[in-house]
């Protein structure tokens, strides 16, 4: 595993496409937030809501919207801009792992 | 809370957690009052109030106000630093607070001598001996308790509102309670709100023309649709036309924001009748857009400053040919330029917008030296008027249009900027030798935050760096978006910094 899958959460799979597993993915956004957003590690729960603890406002989300963009090489549709998709960050994560495996379906 | 009285059963507000009544915020006002009252809270004490807009935000600052108390509603992404100034400055007896913003308010309160008690919402966190759950607080009395005759009179205060100073740090605004009777009147008349409308407010309440979409909403019996923030823009124009809003108050980064992600096809936005900008001027091709995404609506362009809530509105008639107009006064305020000698200019001439009025504040919190020099004897001896800082123009027609301001402050997304109080930030790094931040035009903000560092060379300092430790330390809206780094920053004779040239 490089150091790139690595802070993409991302594990090879035998056929060399790699699968994203939904863990990583949590653990890669959090270490994200944590580090752009705030200092001390053990403050944010996944379930934490971004917005009312005040961690993160509308430029925040952008930049997390960046984040996975160039991440996970997924396109956020403005639509799905929505608390449901992001306030937190399991729901990151789901999003992510959603929309890469429906584009990985499309693909196909 | 009369027009609450007068129609319990309507909808006061609604947030994320559903519809609240004018009479569920009457009696959990009341109950939360009366234990400010049996918490030794009198006539004129100060209580801290930290939430995201939410119905038990309303009715905890309302309890505030009926045990006599002075509300003091903080942004909630105040840092811990700035948190605890406020609390010290303003000796807050109680701080209210969202039991999520714990890692911020537990510290804060600690450095605060004058607290005795930190009032929790949805939850008590561990840390704090003196906590109290404003749920238990509000549910706990079957009866509903009442309230002692607190013997308050209109000139007493009612809120504080912070707002960013020039020194760097902030100074707390007084409004007595008829200022903001006042205040509230004079908007919501020249608006024609009206009781059947639904106002949204986006604004956080801590921010002054926030706040008074509620405190009209009280005084006008309309409803009062509270959005946490603007970071899920979709979501708030969804959740406008579920609720068939009518009035829609902002600033200009929210107006950019919803031109940028235009059209709503699947929305139905024509409820919307009156669009209201205040802050910043629009730019005028932005005003042009808003009315075709809104063509049933008004716009008002607005003007004001926290110190006096609203100085100017302009006719929405009169939109097409005073388009970067901020109009002029609102009802029983008077509005006049002046040079730098306090002589009156006439039109075509640039001077310094002073108010007089039964809107302009008391003064600034404990800070005679900053209250003096903005409140000033006007013609009537012994009145008091505003010296605005803000540089105006009139035309012959006497509409006035922003020029400037006659310090660095600027605004950004609708709120106060002091450059002053980000560099004293920057410098705290050891990487930083030197630091200048000014504003810079921004399409979407209208101005932006740049900050400009020389490194120390004890440490790498990149933006990253530098960025965290803003976040840190300042509310959201202050984080600059744009950071240079530079060997040198152009000086003046006098080795001042020359800002003038960045």
């Amino acid at each position: 595993m490089t150091a790139f899958s690595e802070a993409q959460g991302s594990e090879p799979s035998a056929g060399g496409a790699e699968v994203l597993s939904n863990d990583a993915v949590e653990r890669a956004v959090k270490n994200y937030i944590v580090e752009s957003f705030l200092l001390d590690d053990g403050e944010l729960d996944f379930d934490t809501s971004l917005i009312e603890s005040g961690i993160i406002d509308s430029t925040g989300i952008m930049e997390i919207v960046s984040f996975i963009e160039e991440t996970y090489g997924i396109e956020v549709d403005e639509h799905d801009l929505v608390p449901e998709n992001f306030d937190s960050v399991s729901r990151l994560a789901c999003y992510v792992v959603g929309n890469k495996r429906s584009n990985h379906s499309e693909a196909l | 809370m009369d027009s609450a009285r007068r129609q319990s059963g309507k909808v006061a507000v609604i947030d994320v957690t559903g519809s609240h009544t004018f009479g569920e915020l009457d009696r959990l006002s009341s109950r939360f009052a009366s234990w400010l009252q049996s918490a030794g809270i009198r006539r004129g004490d100060r209580v801290v109030l930290m939430m995201e807009n939410c119905a038990t935000l309303v009715a905890a600052f309302f309890g505030v106000l009926k045990a006599g108390g002075v509300m003091v509603v903080v942004n909630p992404t105040t840092k811990v630093d700035k948190l605890t100034y406020v609390l010290n400055d303003c000796a807050a007896r109680i701080l209210f607070a969202a039991d999520r913003l714990a890692r911020v308010v537990v510290p804060a309160a600690a450095s605060a001598p004058d607290l005795t008690a930190v009032v929790w919402a949805g939850g008590i966190p561990t840390g704090v001996s003196t906590s109290i759950g404003f749920e238990d607080i509000t549910k706990a009395s079957a009866l509903d308790a009442d309230v002692r005759e607190t013997g308050l009179i209109d000139t007493d205060l009612a809120a504080i509102i912070y707002t960013s100073g020039s020194t760097g740090f902030p100074k707390g605004v007084m409004l007595t309670h008829r200022n903001v009777c006042h205040n509230a009147l004079s908007i919501s008349t020249y608006l024609g709100l009206a009781r059947d409308d639904v106002v949204v407010s986006v604004l956080p309440l801590s921010f002054d023309y926030g706040l008074f979409q509620v405190l009209m909403g009280v005084r006008v019996g309309f409803t009062v649709l509270l959005e946490r923030s603007f970071a899920y823009p979709y979501d708030v124009m969804r959740r406008i036309a579920e609720h068939r809003v009518t009035v829609l108050p902002g600033v200009p980064t929210i107006f950019s924001t919803i031109l940028s992600m235009a059209p709503y096809d699947n929305l139905d936005l024509s409820s919307i009748r009156i669009l209201t900008n205040t802050a910043a001027a629009l730019p005028p091709a932005h005003i042009g857009r808003l009315m075709e995404l809104f063509p049933q609506a008004r716009l008002f362009s607005m003007y004001g400053l926290t110190e006096c809530t609203r100085v100017s509105y302009l006719d929405p008639d009169r939109l097409v040919d005073k388009i970067s107009s901020v109009g002029k006064a609102i009802p029983n305020t008077e509005v006049y330029l002046v040079d730098e000698n306090g002589v009156p200019v006439p039109p075509g001439v640039v001077g310094e917008l002073v108010v007089r009025g039964a809107s302009v504040m008391r003064g600034y919190w404990g800070n005679p030296e900053e209250t003096a020099r903005f409140l000033r004897e006007g013609e009537i001896q012994g009145e008091l008027v505003l010296y605005s800082g803000d540089q105006f123009q009139t035309d012959d027609e006497g509409f006035l249009y922003f020029v400037g301001r006659t310090d660095d402050i600027f605004k950004c997304k609708g709120e106060k900027v002091s450059p002053k109080e980000i560099e004293l930030v920057l410098y705290e790094l050891d990487e930083v030798a030197e630091a200048a931040v000014v504003g810079v035009p921004d399409e979407l903000d209208g101005m932006a935050i740049k900050a400009i560092v020389v490194p120390t060379g004890a440490g790498a300092l990149d933006e990253h760096l530098v960025r965290r430790h803003c976040r840190n330390r300042l509310e959201n809206f202050m984080v600059p978006k744009f950071i240079e780094i530079r060997d040198i920053l152009p000086k003046t004779e006098s080795g001042k910094i020359q800002k003038r040239s960045l």
